[in-house]
């Protein structure tokens, strides 16, 4: 697949991502840990396009795909525990 | 597809953009230049700390994160998400177009990505007025002390994105960028990527999880 092609469908894939996580605000169903891992799945999934088909790192050294996903990764998971801490 | 410019993109220019992608290990190669990606790093490092103490600090005070949170609009924060990764999309193209030496529709992606930057800043300054109109400052409560400092914060980065994008702009109409350089475009573009990026985690962050 091309840049273009990647691109294209990333930016589709994340207007989707984005509509279910405001899905999720919207109907109230945003409480609780489904819901909340589910958005940061998404935010997961939305980020990796930004970094292959965006920023284009898909094909950079495998350091630099280490330093974002592993920034994006840290970064979700450290949400994700504490929220866990603040549910108790 | 692309009308052919001239004999000079097919001797030495790089592949046109429907021509399949040669294996990584032949071309790993970062876009733009190393030093924007230090620079890069270095914000999303300052993001992460700021993330955390959010995070963290809502643990300690669920309940009043919770209400609070009920007050902030989710329709704009969902507005501004579209808006930026649609203007990421218009980077994109942007870029695309010049390394093809398409100046004029380079020109109008950018233009286009600019006004999506634009877009968001008018709804998060909506946001703010609203807030400030409501009698909210930085010292209601932690919740709002994060959610102003936090989103100002990235506010400024998307103001400094919109200055980069406009230079990328100006040098795009002037022909500086094309197939033979793009370099300093692709470290503008991965910058905006990055403020595209760290919003996609702060809106479930701050607006949605609850």
């Amino acid at each position: 697949m091309t840049t273009s092609t990647n691109a294209n469908r990333a930016w589709l894939v994340l207007l989707a991502a984005t509509g279910i996580t405001w899905w999720l605000g919207e109907s109230g169903a945003a409480a609780g840990t489904w819901a909340v891992a589910t958005m940061l799945g998404l935010a997961l999934i939305k980020d990796l396009l930004v970094i292959y088909d965006f920023m284009e790192l898909r094909d950079a050294p495998a350091i630099w795909k280490a330093f974002l996903i592993g920034w994006l990764g840290f970064v979700l998971a450290m949400i994700a525990l504490a929220y866990w801490l603040g549910q108790h | 597809m692309f009308p052919a410019n001239d004999a000079s993109l097919a001797l030495a220019g790089p592949a046109p953009a429907d021509a399949p992608v040669p294996p990584a290990a032949a071309v790993a190669r970062l876009p733009g230049d190393l030093a924007v990606w230090f620079f890069i790093l270095a914000e999303l490092l300052a993001f992460a700390v700021f993330f955390l103490c959010y995070a963290f600090a809502r643990a300690r005070d669920v309940a009043l994160f919770n209400e609070s949170q009920r007050t902030l609009d989710l329709n704009s924060g969902a507005i501004n998400t579209l808006l930026l990764i649609t203007s990421s999309w218009f980077v994109v193209r942007a870029i695309q177009a010049v390394k093809h030496d398409r100046h004029a529709a380079g020109a109008r992606w950018l233009v286009a990505a600019m006004l999506g930057g634009c877009g968001f800043l008018a709804v998060k300054v909506g946001e703010y007025a609203d807030k400030f109109a409501a009698g909210v400052s930085l010292s209601t409560n932690t919740f709002y002390m994060f959610y102003i400092s936090l989103t100002f914060f990235h506010f400024m980065h998307v103001i400094l994105g919109l200055v980069i994008l406009g230079v990328l702009l100006v040098n795009t109409l002037r022909r500086r960028y094309g197939s033979h350089e793009y370099s300093v475009l692709e470290s503008g573009g991965a910058y905006w990527h990055m403020v595209d990026l760290l919003w996609i985690v702060l809106f479930p962050l701050v607006y949605v999880m609850r």
